[in-house]
């Protein structure tokens, strides 16, 4: 090979390394991951998430990528045809549904937040809005304003919070880059964005570590006891092992890993039914998948929690709920910086790039379903999708009192149906397809080879760690079992749906969710037809000649 | 900061540090073409063509 290919070859292997990077990495790393890692406050969230990343986010991740190159031989591209291909079952097909309504009803609330970090870069760059001074309460009070956190139709109402005005645009971005299918064009900027965002967050970082102690009148919130909130396993108030017994722990640190790496989404499964057999895909699932835990664990949770720690103290931090780090403390911080208003604006613009990757890749699964199970065109689909989406866009910006559209979604959506479905997408791996099977599939083209021990973690740990967490879960987050007393006692998101504190919005939320999951269960009723007469008539799923 | 708060941070960091380290490694040295390998977003889905 002459020096030119060596280059070459070199040059398109780092531009493989940028996609990977930049498609990898999204709101949950600097946003969600840093909220949760305070909501549960130690290294004791860091451990469970960790042992949550080796059992079952690396094998979900490579069994989905396997499975859907697997169904994508057999000419099925969206996760209903996956699972109508994959399980010979007339439940098959249903189950298939979740991997469409997962990226459908998550893209309703994700568009929103992407408009705050879409309105944070505006304000940064083009007004003083957030130039608020040293207490962080203000900038609080400013990000409630502007996402109308303190009533219901406040977005709506004239002169009020202004998110609207970010969310409009960032909504027809979104379809008009899926419809016009300019996807390739971000991606390649974004190729080029994200390493460029990865070196703001560490000049972010210096910036933190470099932070002392800001406020001499409170010696105990510096720099070390910020690291030590964020990394220290026990607690002065538990032990790590009293805060590993706890199930939500276990729940928060996985649902963080699934809902980080977009694993059980629906997402990877639908993209890799493209590939060719011989495309790789162990590789590519272990490379997206460190890329996007460098950025979450060495660049997201250095910086958010231990800057929180050091403005607020403990006590302060735990109150932030799992967004105000970063609209809160985060703009503080480049408060503290020179030049911090061009640092600030350019750390949202292009953690609103790396969302607008994310969000591209949520709608894939429903245009693949309704091209594939409706037989209608792209740009067809993307219209019926858009019109979805936007009800259920318009639902969470009216509902926007304490979020409570948002976080039932997220609940119930973003964290229990991602869980149901990683656990199918596992157990069709080692149990159904075989683990032997299985292994073979995923080593057709691959670039390196799975060590052998993960076949017994495949086959036995992460079903039985997936199933074991999701029924502590169920018994001590939804039905409210006190394992102690034995008594029950339901959380907030089930009274919220039953009973006399029962939420208007959060059932209204729900009705919203079921209906969705109607709608596309009678389209994949009516895909399953239209699949079966193609089978018959020897053509493919979307009706060409085989 | 405690021993164990500053061991959970060194391994933590430095496990998902040398993890992606390893599979850039990998990536610019492997033996396979390089249009094997993807990222999720630049997996071409074929169907933009057929509108237009």
């Amino acid at each position: 090979m002459t020096n030119g290919q060596t280059k070459e070859a070199w040059s398109s292997r780092m531009g493989v390394i940028l996609a990977v990077a930049g498609s990898a990495v999204g709101l949950g790393n600097f946003l969600r991951f840093p909220g949760l890692a305070a909501k549960y406050g130690s290294g004791a969230f860091m451990i469970a998430y960790f042992v949550s990343l080796l059992l079952i986010g690396i094998p979900v991740c490579w069994a989905e990528w396997t499975l859907g190159r697997y169904a994508g031989q057999k000419g099925f591209r969206s996760s209903p045809g996956i699972f109508y291909a994959l399980i010979r079952h007339p439940v098959g097909k249903y189950i298939g549904v979740l991997g469409v309504i997962i990226p459908v009803i998550i893209y309703m609330y994700y568009v929103y937040i992407e408009a705050w970090v879409a309105g944070y870069a505006w304000y940064f760059f083009f007004t003083d809005k957030l130039n608020l001074g040293s207490d962080v309460a203000a900038y609080a009070d400013f990000w409630k304003r502007f996402i109308g956190f303190n009533s219901d139709g406040f977005l709506l109402g004239p002169g009020q919070g202004q998110v609207i005005y970010f969310f409009i645009p960032v909504f027809i971005i979104n379809f008009i880059i899926i419809y016009r299918g300019l996807s390739a064009g971000i991606e390649a900027f974004c190729k080029y964005a994200m390493p460029a965002l990865v070196v703001l967050a560490i000049i972010v970082l210096i910036r933190v570590l470099t932070l002392g102690t800001p406020d001499p009148a409170k010696p105990d919130q510096n720099v070390l006891n910020g690291l030590g909130y964020m990394w220290n396993p026990s607690k002065a108030e538990a032990s790590m092992l009293d805060q590993l017994l706890k199930p939500e722990l276990w729940l928060a640190a996985a649902g963080q890993i699934f809902f980080s790496l977009s694993v059980g989404f629906g997402v990877i499964i639908t993209y890799a039914s493209y590939l060719k057999e011989k495309d790789d895909v162990v590789l590519s699932g272990l490379t997206a998948t460190s890329a996007n835990e460098f950025c979450e664990v060495a660049l997201g949770g250095m910086i958010s929690v231990p800057a929180a720690f050091i403005f607020l103290g403990a006590a302060g931090v735990v109150g932030q709920g799992t967004f105000g780090l970063g609209f809160n403390v985060l703009p503080l911080v480049f408060s503290k910086m020179p030049l911090g208003w061009f640092f600030g604006g350019a750390f949202f613009f292009l953690l609103f790039l790396a969302a607008i990757t994310s969000s591209l890749s949520m709608l894939q699964p429903g245009i693949a379903f309704l091209e594939e199970g409706l037989g209608l065109t792209r740009k067809q689909s993307v219209a019926w999708l858009g019109l979805v989406t936007a009800i259920g866009c318009l639902f969470v910006l009216y509902f926007s009192k304490d979020m409570k559209a948002l976080d039932t979604m997220d609940f119930w959506i973003g964290t229990v149906c991602l869980f149901l479905m990683a656990t199918v997408i596992i157990i069709y791996f080692g149990w159904v397809l075989g683990v032997e099977r299985g292994w073979q599939e995923a080593h057709k083209g691959a670039e390196i080879r799975i060590p052998d021990f993960f076949k017994f973690i495949m086959k036995w740990v992460s079903p039985t760690f997936l199933i074991v967490v999701f029924i502590l879960f169920v018994l001590h987050d939804i039905v409210g079992w006190d394992f102690k007393s034995t008594k029950l006692q339901p959380t907030g998101y089930v009274t919220d749906l039953i009973g006399e504190k029962a939420s208007g919005v959060a059932r209204l939320t729900m009705a919203l969710v079921v209906i969705v999951i109607g709608f596309f269960a009678l389209l994949t009723k009516t895909a399953v037809g239209r699949w079966d007469r193609a089978a018959t008539e020897g053509k493919t799923p979307t009706g060409d000649k085989s | 900061m405690t021993t164990g708060g500053w061991i959970t941070m060194i391994l933590s960091v430095g496990f998902v540090t040398t993890l992606f380290a390893w599979c850039v490694w990998k990536v610019l040295c492997g033996t396979e073409p390089v249009d094997k390998l993807h990222s999720l977003d630049s997996i071409d889905t074929k169907d933009t063509e057929k509108d237009s």
